[in-house]
């Protein structure tokens, strides 16, 4: 017990203070990197939680393809960053008073939750994870099982995503810019014109 | 003994710092981003903890399908991102309103 705690207040100090250095950093590039940070502890929160399966999903999902995403896009994109922060001491007093309402009215709602205010209701225990099985395996049966159809719509948002980031991206080719392949060009192409056979003199060459 | 509310007051501070973060940064649409990918981490860190201490899975399918959202929309939002530096060369949010969409 005491180590989970250790191990708890280890992650949840480093999530908490990389999600601060993510908000101020002065480099979006130092951001991302403190993003991934961020998104490692949380893993590692999860870990704590007992699901394993999202924590690893977090780390390859996150770290593995959209932290990388930003990454290149921060990077490919050439940006007078300094330009982009003024404004920065303006908005901070409006934000940090909204933030501190946000924050002081999610913790009475989490003190609201643990005085037994709230009641979520009760699990009917179909969606229990059995204590002889994995997360993973718990979590396929249920995924392939009770809620296909939620997985199958996930899928499709992910394909529609994919392929509006392809047309939105997507630059036709100018015309005359570069040749073009021409495929009934190349299938017409017959060996008798297109090779010669020739036997030259020795010591002279041959005109094409 | 952690309890859930420790995971819940976590979830809160990431909630909050990521809205700050659109606050902070109102000109840098990057950031922006980054903010709103904390506020989802801070939305999945909640469905896990309550799956966790109700004992009942559906949360964390739940959560897997805000990752899928999250990834969705980071891949949309950078790929708007691109083509509006490509055209305009900047990519200050004062004037995104130029995209009349």
């Amino acid at each position: 017990m005491l180590i989970q705690a250790i191990a708890f207040y280890f992650f949840a100090t480093i999530v908490v203070a990389s999600a601060v250095m993510v908000v101020m950093a002065r480099n979006p590039v130092h951001s991302v990197l403190w993003l991934i940070l961020a998104f490692f502890n949380a893993a590692g929160l999860m870990v704590l939680l007992g699901a394993e399966f999202i924590a690893m999903l977090l780390v390859i999902v996150y770290v593995g393809a959209v932290a990388v995403l930003f990454l290149f896009v921060v990077m490919m994109l050439d940006i007078d960053f300094a330009a982009m922060r003024a404004g920065f001491s303006r908005n901070a007093p409006l934000g940090l008073l909204i933030a501190a309402i946000l924050l002081a009215e999610l913790l009475l709602g989490v003190g609201a939750y643990n005085a037994g205010g709230l009641t979520l209701g009760t699990p009917d225990g179909t969606a229990m994870q059995a204590a002889d099985t994995s997360n993973i395996e718990a979590l396929g049966a249920l995924l392939y099982g009770r809620y296909i159809i939620l997985f199958e719509i996930a899928g499709i948002i992910l394909l529609v995503a994919m392929i509006g980031a392809i047309v939105l991206t997507f630059q036709p080719p100018k015309p005359g810019a570069r040749a073009r392949q021409d495929v009934g060009k190349q299938i017409r192409r017959r060996p008798e014109e297109a090779t010669v056979m020739k036997s030259p003199e020795v010591g002279q060459g041959i005109e094409l | 003994m952690i309890g859930i509310e420790h995971y819940l007051v976590v979830g809160a501070i990431l909630f909050v710092l990521g809205v700050l973060g659109i606050f902070l940064n109102r000109k840098n649409v990057i950031v922006i981003l980054m903010a709103v990918e904390l506020i989802l981490l801070a939305v999945n860190l909640n469905l896990v903890a309550f799956s966790a201490f109700l004992h009942d899975l559906t949360g964390q399918i739940f959560a897997m399908l805000v990752l899928t959202v999250a990834a969705a929309e980071a891949a949309i939002g950078l790929a708007i991102l691109v083509i509006y530096f490509r055209t305009r060369g900047s990519i200050a949010v004062d004037d995104i309103n130029r995209m009349k969409g």
